[in-house]
Protein backbone atom coordinates (compact mmCIF):
# COMPACT_ATOMS: atom_id res chain seq x y z
CA UNK A 1 0.00 0.00 0.00
CA UNK A 2 1.86 3.13 -1.12
CA UNK A 3 2.06 5.95 1.37
CA UNK A 4 2.07 9.45 -0.06
CA UNK A 5 2.45 11.45 3.13
CA UNK A 6 3.56 10.67 6.67
CA UNK A 7 3.36 12.81 9.79
CA UNK A 8 4.42 11.94 13.33
CA UNK A 9 3.17 13.51 16.51
CA UNK A 10 4.00 12.79 20.14
CA UNK A 11 1.14 12.37 22.61
CA UNK A 12 2.42 13.50 25.99
CA UNK A 13 -0.07 16.04 27.38
CA UNK A 14 -3.78 16.64 26.85
CA UNK A 15 -3.09 19.54 24.44
CA UNK A 16 -1.53 16.94 22.15
CA UNK A 17 -4.95 15.29 21.77
CA UNK A 18 -6.20 18.56 20.26
CA UNK A 19 -3.17 18.58 17.95
CA UNK A 20 -3.90 15.00 16.84
CA UNK A 21 -7.47 16.02 16.00
CA UNK A 22 -6.26 19.00 13.97
CA UNK A 23 -3.72 16.89 12.09
CA UNK A 24 -6.34 14.22 11.35
CA UNK A 25 -8.79 16.81 10.09
CA UNK A 26 -6.12 18.35 7.86
CA UNK A 27 -5.25 14.97 6.29
CA UNK A 28 -8.93 14.04 5.88
CA UNK A 29 -9.57 17.26 3.99
CA UNK A 30 -6.52 16.60 1.83
CA UNK A 31 -7.78 13.12 0.95
CA UNK A 32 -11.17 14.59 0.12
CA UNK A 33 -13.33 12.90 2.75
CA UNK A 34 -16.86 14.28 3.17
CA UNK A 35 -17.84 16.23 6.25
CA UNK A 36 -19.44 13.23 7.97
CA UNK A 37 -16.44 10.96 7.32
CA UNK A 38 -14.08 13.72 8.45
CA UNK A 39 -15.95 14.04 11.72
CA UNK A 40 -15.99 10.26 12.19
CA UNK A 41 -12.25 9.78 11.72
CA UNK A 42 -11.40 12.87 13.78
CA UNK A 43 -13.57 11.61 16.63
CA UNK A 44 -12.01 8.14 16.44
CA UNK A 45 -8.55 9.76 16.49
CA UNK A 46 -9.56 11.78 19.53
CA UNK A 47 -10.67 8.65 21.41
CA UNK A 48 -7.52 6.70 20.58
CA UNK A 49 -5.19 9.61 21.32
CA UNK A 50 -6.80 10.01 24.72
CA UNK A 51 -6.45 6.28 25.39
CA UNK A 52 -2.77 6.50 24.45
CA UNK A 53 -2.36 9.37 26.90
CA UNK A 54 -4.53 8.17 29.81
CA UNK A 55 -4.00 4.41 29.74
CA UNK A 56 -0.76 4.03 27.76
CA UNK A 57 1.03 6.77 29.67
CA UNK A 58 1.76 8.69 26.45
CA UNK A 59 3.09 7.61 23.10
CA UNK A 60 2.92 8.75 19.53
CA UNK A 61 0.76 8.70 16.44
CA UNK A 62 1.84 8.11 12.86
CA UNK A 63 -0.64 9.69 10.47
CA UNK A 64 -0.46 8.74 6.80
CA UNK A 65 -2.25 9.31 3.54
CA UNK A 66 -2.39 5.93 1.78
CA UNK A 67 -3.40 4.81 -1.70
CA UNK A 68 -4.73 1.47 -2.81
CA UNK A 69 -6.27 0.60 -6.16
CA UNK A 70 -6.95 4.24 -6.98
CA UNK A 71 -8.58 4.91 -3.62
CA UNK A 72 -7.12 7.29 -1.11
CA UNK A 73 -7.51 7.16 2.62
CA UNK A 74 -6.20 8.23 6.00
CA UNK A 75 -4.41 5.74 8.21
CA UNK A 76 -3.47 6.42 11.81
CA UNK A 77 -1.27 4.26 14.02
CA UNK A 78 -1.27 4.93 17.76
CA UNK A 79 1.54 3.37 19.70
CA UNK A 80 2.41 3.40 23.38
CA UNK A 81 4.75 1.51 25.69
CA UNK A 82 2.23 1.32 28.50
CA UNK A 83 0.93 -1.61 30.52
CA UNK A 84 -0.88 -3.17 27.52
CA UNK A 85 -4.30 -4.81 27.40
CA UNK A 86 -4.74 -8.35 28.74
CA UNK A 87 -8.23 -9.03 27.39
CA UNK A 88 -8.78 -7.17 24.11
CA UNK A 89 -12.26 -8.59 23.59
CA UNK A 90 -13.37 -7.24 26.94
CA UNK A 91 -11.74 -3.85 26.25
CA UNK A 92 -13.72 -3.53 23.02
CA UNK A 93 -17.00 -4.23 24.78
CA UNK A 94 -19.21 -1.16 25.23
CA UNK A 95 -19.34 0.07 28.77
CA UNK A 96 -16.14 -1.60 29.93
CA UNK A 97 -13.45 0.69 31.29
CA UNK A 98 -10.46 0.24 33.55
CA UNK A 99 -10.47 3.97 34.24
CA UNK A 100 -13.19 6.54 34.76
CA UNK A 101 -14.39 7.02 31.19
CA UNK A 102 -17.62 5.86 29.60
CA UNK A 103 -16.08 2.68 28.17
CA UNK A 104 -17.17 3.52 24.64
CA UNK A 105 -13.99 4.94 23.12
CA UNK A 106 -12.22 1.85 21.79
CA UNK A 107 -15.34 0.11 20.45
CA UNK A 108 -16.64 3.44 19.16
CA UNK A 109 -13.42 4.12 17.28
CA UNK A 110 -13.75 0.68 15.67
CA UNK A 111 -17.29 1.45 14.50
CA UNK A 112 -16.26 4.87 13.16
CA UNK A 113 -13.60 3.50 10.80
CA UNK A 114 -13.33 1.15 7.82
CA UNK A 115 -10.32 -0.68 9.17
CA UNK A 116 -9.34 -1.35 12.73
CA UNK A 117 -6.62 -3.50 14.22
CA UNK A 118 -5.17 -3.75 17.66
CA UNK A 119 -2.01 -5.44 18.89
CA UNK A 120 -1.41 -5.52 22.61
CA UNK A 121 -0.06 -7.72 25.35
CA UNK A 122 0.56 -7.04 29.03
CA UNK A 123 3.89 -5.34 29.54
CA UNK A 124 4.67 -4.62 25.90
CA UNK A 125 2.39 -1.68 25.14
CA UNK A 126 -0.43 -1.21 22.67
CA UNK A 127 -0.61 -0.47 18.96
CA UNK A 128 -3.91 0.49 17.35
CA UNK A 129 -4.23 1.12 13.62
CA UNK A 130 -7.31 2.64 11.99
CA UNK A 131 -8.06 3.67 8.42
CA UNK A 132 -10.87 5.49 6.70
CA UNK A 133 -11.20 5.32 2.92
CA UNK A 134 -12.81 7.79 0.60
CA UNK B 1 41.86 35.22 42.99
CA UNK B 2 38.22 35.73 42.14
CA UNK B 3 38.13 38.94 44.13
CA UNK B 4 41.26 40.13 42.35
CA UNK B 5 39.75 39.39 38.95
CA UNK B 6 36.54 41.12 40.00
CA UNK B 7 38.33 44.27 41.05
CA UNK B 8 40.34 44.20 37.81
CA UNK B 9 37.13 44.27 35.82
CA UNK B 10 35.67 46.84 38.19
CA UNK B 11 38.55 49.22 37.71
CA UNK B 12 38.42 48.61 33.99
CA UNK B 13 34.77 49.68 33.99
CA UNK B 14 35.26 52.68 36.26
CA UNK B 15 38.38 53.96 34.48
CA UNK B 16 36.78 53.77 31.07
CA UNK B 17 33.14 54.52 31.79
CA UNK B 18 33.25 57.61 29.56
CA UNK B 19 34.41 55.66 26.52
CA UNK B 20 32.57 52.40 27.18
CA UNK B 21 29.11 53.90 27.49
CA UNK B 22 28.91 55.75 24.14
CA UNK B 23 30.59 52.85 22.36
CA UNK B 24 28.12 50.39 23.87
CA UNK B 25 25.07 52.49 23.05
CA UNK B 26 26.39 52.93 19.51
CA UNK B 27 26.75 49.15 19.10
CA UNK B 28 23.21 48.56 20.33
CA UNK B 29 21.94 51.16 17.87
CA UNK B 30 23.88 49.47 15.11
CA UNK B 31 22.21 46.17 16.01
CA UNK B 32 18.95 47.89 15.13
CA UNK B 33 17.42 48.16 18.59
CA UNK B 34 15.96 51.60 17.85
CA UNK B 35 14.53 50.64 14.45
CA UNK B 36 11.76 48.71 16.14
CA UNK B 37 10.43 51.99 17.53
CA UNK B 38 9.60 50.34 20.81
CA UNK B 39 12.28 52.14 22.77
CA UNK B 40 13.64 55.69 22.51
CA UNK B 41 17.30 56.66 22.40
CA UNK B 42 16.95 58.43 25.73
CA UNK B 43 15.62 55.30 27.38
CA UNK B 44 18.37 53.17 25.90
CA UNK B 45 20.98 55.66 27.11
CA UNK B 46 19.49 55.70 30.60
CA UNK B 47 19.22 51.91 30.81
CA UNK B 48 22.79 51.41 29.62
CA UNK B 49 24.20 54.01 32.00
CA UNK B 50 22.23 52.64 34.91
CA UNK B 51 23.37 49.08 34.27
CA UNK B 52 27.01 50.05 33.87
CA UNK B 53 26.82 51.83 37.19
CA UNK B 54 25.19 48.87 38.95
CA UNK B 55 27.69 46.48 37.39
CA UNK B 56 30.57 48.54 38.64
CA UNK B 57 29.15 48.64 42.15
CA UNK B 58 28.51 44.91 42.20
CA UNK B 59 32.06 44.19 41.00
CA UNK B 60 33.72 46.36 43.62
CA UNK B 61 31.62 44.87 46.39
CA UNK B 62 31.29 41.21 45.67
CA UNK B 63 33.68 40.01 42.99
CA UNK B 64 32.37 38.01 40.07
CA UNK B 65 29.69 35.80 41.60
CA UNK B 66 26.63 36.93 39.66
CA UNK B 67 24.30 34.98 41.94
CA UNK B 68 25.62 36.69 45.09
CA UNK B 69 24.03 39.47 47.12
CA UNK B 70 26.24 42.17 45.63
CA UNK B 71 24.72 41.55 42.23
CA UNK B 72 21.17 41.79 43.56
CA UNK B 73 20.52 45.35 42.26
CA UNK B 74 22.08 44.60 38.86
CA UNK B 75 20.03 41.41 38.52
CA UNK B 76 16.87 43.24 39.55
CA UNK B 77 17.46 45.88 36.92
CA UNK B 78 18.10 43.23 34.24
CA UNK B 79 14.96 41.35 35.27
CA UNK B 80 12.85 44.51 34.92
CA UNK B 81 14.46 45.22 31.57
CA UNK B 82 13.80 41.75 30.13
CA UNK B 83 10.30 41.67 31.50
CA UNK B 84 9.38 44.99 29.93
CA UNK B 85 11.08 44.02 26.66
CA UNK B 86 9.19 40.72 26.59
CA UNK B 87 5.94 42.63 26.97
CA UNK B 88 6.92 45.22 24.37
CA UNK B 89 7.42 42.40 21.88
CA UNK B 90 11.20 42.37 21.54
CA UNK B 91 12.75 39.15 20.25
CA UNK B 92 14.95 37.09 22.59
CA UNK B 93 18.11 37.99 20.67
CA UNK B 94 17.25 41.68 20.70
CA UNK B 95 16.90 41.43 24.45
CA UNK B 96 20.11 39.48 24.99
CA UNK B 97 22.04 41.88 22.74
CA UNK B 98 21.79 44.42 25.56
CA UNK B 99 24.30 42.41 27.59
CA UNK B 100 26.32 40.70 24.90
CA UNK B 101 27.07 43.91 23.03
CA UNK B 102 28.89 45.21 26.12
CA UNK B 103 31.75 42.78 25.47
CA UNK B 104 33.33 44.66 22.62
CA UNK B 105 33.59 48.06 24.31
CA UNK B 106 35.02 46.34 27.39
CA UNK B 107 37.68 44.51 25.38
CA UNK B 108 38.48 47.65 23.42
CA UNK B 109 39.08 49.50 26.67
CA UNK B 110 41.28 46.63 27.80
CA UNK B 111 43.35 46.86 24.62
CA UNK B 112 43.87 50.57 25.04
CA UNK B 113 45.24 50.08 28.54
CA UNK B 114 48.98 49.51 27.99
CA UNK B 115 49.90 49.28 31.66
CA UNK B 116 48.58 45.73 31.88
CA UNK B 117 50.61 42.60 31.30
CA UNK B 118 49.50 40.04 28.74
CA UNK B 119 48.63 37.68 31.57
CA UNK B 120 46.43 40.28 33.25
CA UNK B 121 44.66 41.03 29.98
CA UNK B 122 43.98 37.36 29.36
CA UNK B 123 42.57 36.77 32.81
CA UNK B 124 40.40 39.93 32.68
CA UNK B 125 39.04 38.94 29.28
CA UNK B 126 38.14 35.52 30.61
CA UNK B 127 36.50 36.93 33.76
CA UNK B 128 34.43 39.50 31.97
CA UNK B 129 33.36 37.06 29.25
CA UNK B 130 32.20 34.54 31.83
CA UNK B 131 30.48 37.30 33.79
CA UNK B 132 28.60 38.78 30.83
CA UNK B 133 27.62 35.32 29.56
CA UNK B 134 26.06 34.53 32.89
CA UNK B 135 24.19 37.83 32.97
CA UNK B 136 23.09 37.39 29.35
CA UNK B 137 21.68 33.95 30.10
CA UNK B 138 19.94 35.34 33.14
CA UNK B 139 18.32 37.97 30.91
CA UNK B 140 17.10 35.30 28.53
CA UNK B 141 15.75 33.19 31.35
CA UNK B 142 13.69 36.06 32.70
CA UNK B 143 12.56 36.91 29.17
CA UNK B 144 11.36 33.35 28.64
CA UNK B 145 9.65 33.25 32.01
CA UNK B 146 7.72 36.45 31.42
CA UNK B 147 6.59 35.20 27.99
CA UNK B 148 5.29 32.07 29.69
CA UNK B 149 3.50 34.19 32.27
CA UNK B 150 1.79 36.06 29.44
CA UNK B 151 0.67 32.76 27.87
CA UNK B 152 -0.68 31.41 31.15
CA UNK B 153 -2.60 34.64 31.76
CA UNK B 154 -4.06 34.54 28.27
CA UNK B 155 -5.08 30.90 28.69
CA UNK B 156 -6.91 31.81 31.85
CA UNK B 157 -8.59 34.74 30.13
CA UNK B 158 -9.67 32.56 27.21
CA UNK B 159 -11.08 29.94 29.58
CA UNK B 160 -13.19 32.56 31.30
CA UNK B 161 -14.15 34.59 28.25
CA UNK B 162 -15.38 31.70 26.20
CA UNK B 163 -17.93 30.42 28.69
CA UNK B 164 -20.56 33.10 29.23
CA UNK B 165 -23.99 32.18 30.52
CA UNK B 166 -26.67 34.21 28.75
CA UNK B 167 -30.14 34.91 30.02
CA UNK B 168 -32.63 34.44 27.17
CA UNK B 169 -35.83 34.99 29.10
CA UNK B 170 -37.15 34.93 32.62
CA UNK B 171 -36.05 31.50 33.91
CA UNK B 172 -34.32 30.44 30.69
CA UNK B 173 -30.53 30.42 30.35
CA UNK B 174 -28.31 29.64 27.39
CA UNK B 175 -24.73 28.39 27.56
CA UNK B 176 -23.06 28.68 24.14
CA UNK B 177 -19.99 26.45 24.20
CA UNK B 178 -17.09 27.13 21.85
CA UNK B 179 -13.95 25.10 21.23
CA UNK B 180 -12.51 22.15 23.08
CA UNK B 181 -14.15 20.86 26.23
CA UNK B 182 -11.16 19.65 28.20
CA UNK B 183 -11.44 19.03 31.91
CA UNK B 184 -10.24 22.44 33.06
CA UNK B 185 -12.69 24.38 30.91
CA UNK B 186 -15.57 22.09 31.74
CA UNK B 187 -14.96 22.91 35.37
CA UNK B 188 -15.25 26.66 34.66
CA UNK B 189 -18.34 26.07 32.51
CA UNK B 190 -20.05 24.01 35.16
CA UNK B 191 -19.32 26.47 37.94
CA UNK B 192 -20.57 29.40 35.84
CA UNK B 193 -23.75 27.62 34.87
CA UNK B 194 -24.63 26.38 38.35
CA UNK B 195 -23.97 29.76 39.92
CA UNK B 196 -26.12 31.53 37.32
CA UNK B 197 -28.91 29.00 37.84
CA UNK B 198 -28.91 29.95 41.53
CA UNK B 199 -28.66 33.69 40.87
CA UNK B 200 -31.41 33.88 38.27
CA UNK B 201 -33.64 31.09 39.62
CA UNK B 202 -33.61 29.51 36.19
CA UNK B 203 -35.83 26.55 35.35
CA UNK B 204 -34.28 25.66 32.03
CA UNK B 205 -30.71 25.85 30.75
CA UNK B 206 -29.93 25.38 27.05
CA UNK B 207 -26.43 24.10 26.32
CA UNK B 208 -25.54 25.01 22.75
CA UNK B 209 -22.68 23.02 21.20
CA UNK B 210 -22.70 24.59 17.74
CA UNK B 211 -19.15 25.83 18.36
CA UNK B 212 -17.73 22.51 19.58
CA UNK B 213 -15.93 20.94 16.60
CA UNK B 214 -15.59 17.39 17.95
CA UNK B 215 -17.81 15.56 20.40
CA UNK B 216 -15.98 12.48 21.61
CA UNK B 217 -16.84 10.32 24.61
CA UNK B 218 -14.97 12.57 27.04
CA UNK B 219 -16.85 15.66 25.81
CA UNK B 220 -20.13 13.72 26.04
CA UNK B 221 -19.27 12.61 29.55
CA UNK B 222 -18.56 16.20 30.59
CA UNK B 223 -21.83 17.36 29.05
CA UNK B 224 -23.77 14.65 30.88
CA UNK B 225 -22.13 15.53 34.18
CA UNK B 226 -23.03 19.20 33.71
CA UNK B 227 -26.63 18.24 32.90
CA UNK B 228 -26.81 15.97 35.96
CA UNK B 229 -25.49 18.72 38.24
CA UNK B 230 -27.95 21.27 36.83
CA UNK B 231 -30.80 18.78 37.41
CA UNK B 232 -29.80 18.38 41.03
CA UNK B 233 -30.19 22.13 41.36
CA UNK B 234 -33.68 21.93 39.95
CA UNK B 235 -33.03 23.13 36.41
CA UNK B 236 -33.80 21.12 33.29
CA UNK B 237 -31.24 21.07 30.50
CA UNK B 238 -31.69 21.06 26.75
CA UNK B 239 -28.86 20.51 24.30
CA UNK B 240 -28.89 22.36 21.01
CA UNK B 241 -26.64 22.85 18.03
CA UNK B 242 -26.05 19.19 17.24
CA UNK B 243 -25.01 19.15 13.58
CA UNK B 244 -25.81 16.17 11.32
CA UNK B 245 -22.22 14.88 11.22
CA UNK B 246 -21.95 15.10 15.01
CA UNK B 247 -25.25 13.25 15.41
CA UNK B 248 -24.10 10.41 13.15
CA UNK B 249 -20.76 10.18 14.90
CA UNK B 250 -22.38 10.02 18.32
CA UNK B 251 -24.64 7.19 17.20
CA UNK B 252 -21.62 5.19 16.00
CA UNK B 253 -19.78 5.91 19.21
CA UNK B 254 -22.73 4.58 21.14
CA UNK B 255 -23.14 7.71 23.25
CA UNK B 256 -26.65 8.45 24.41
CA UNK B 257 -27.55 11.86 25.72
CA UNK B 258 -30.72 11.24 27.64
CA UNK B 259 -31.81 14.87 27.45
CA UNK B 260 -34.01 16.70 24.99
CA UNK B 261 -31.81 17.87 22.14
CA UNK B 262 -32.52 20.10 19.18
CA UNK B 263 -30.67 21.00 16.01
CA UNK B 264 -30.72 24.75 16.59
CA UNK B 265 -30.76 27.12 19.53
CA UNK B 266 -34.01 28.64 18.19
CA UNK B 267 -35.77 25.25 18.35
CA UNK B 268 -34.51 24.64 21.86
CA UNK B 269 -35.65 28.12 22.92
CA UNK B 270 -39.12 27.38 21.53
CA UNK B 271 -39.25 24.17 23.60
CA UNK B 272 -38.10 26.06 26.68
CA UNK B 273 -40.80 28.70 26.22
CA UNK B 274 -43.43 26.01 25.80
CA UNK B 275 -42.27 24.18 28.91
CA UNK B 276 -42.48 27.35 30.97
CA UNK B 277 -46.00 28.05 29.68
CA UNK B 278 -45.15 30.80 27.23
CA UNK B 279 -45.64 31.24 23.53
CA UNK B 280 -44.33 33.58 20.88
CA UNK B 281 -47.27 35.04 18.97
CA UNK B 282 -47.05 36.84 15.67
CA UNK B 283 -49.01 40.09 15.88
CA UNK B 284 -50.39 42.12 13.01
CA UNK B 285 -47.79 44.45 11.57
CA UNK B 286 -48.39 48.04 12.54
CA UNK B 287 -48.47 50.25 9.47
CA UNK B 288 -46.92 53.28 11.13
CA UNK B 289 -43.92 51.19 12.18
CA UNK B 290 -42.53 50.95 8.69
CA UNK B 291 -42.77 54.66 7.94
CA UNK B 292 -39.51 56.00 9.35
CA UNK B 293 -37.64 53.24 7.60
CA UNK B 294 -39.14 54.26 4.25
CA UNK B 295 -37.89 57.80 4.73
CA UNK B 296 -34.33 56.80 5.54
CA UNK B 297 -34.36 54.11 2.89
CA UNK B 298 -35.21 56.65 0.19
CA UNK B 299 -31.64 56.73 -1.00
CA UNK B 300 -31.62 53.10 -1.97
CA UNK B 301 -34.97 53.22 -3.79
Amino acid sequence: MPTTKTERLGIKISDDVVRVRQLTRMLSVEVGLGLVDQTKVVTAASELARNTLDYGGGGEVIAEIVEQGGRRGVRLTFEDKGPGIADIEQALKDGFTSGRGMGLGLGGAKRLCNEFSIVSAPGTGTKVTIARWK
Amino acid sequence: MAAQAGSDVASLVSNNEKTILPEWVELQKKAGILHTGRISEGELQAQSKNFLHLLHEALTQGGTDTTGAAFEPARGMLADLSRSRAQQGFSPSETATFIFSLKRPLFNALNRDNTLSAEQIASTVWTSTALLDELGLFTLEIFQKSREEVIVRQQREIAELSTPVVKLWEGILALPLIGTLDSQRTQVVMENLLQTIVDSEAEIAIIDITGVPTVDTLTAQHLLKTVAAARLMGADCLISGIRPQIAQTMVHLGVELNVISKASLADAFAVALRQTGRAVVKTKRIEGFALPEKKSGGQGA
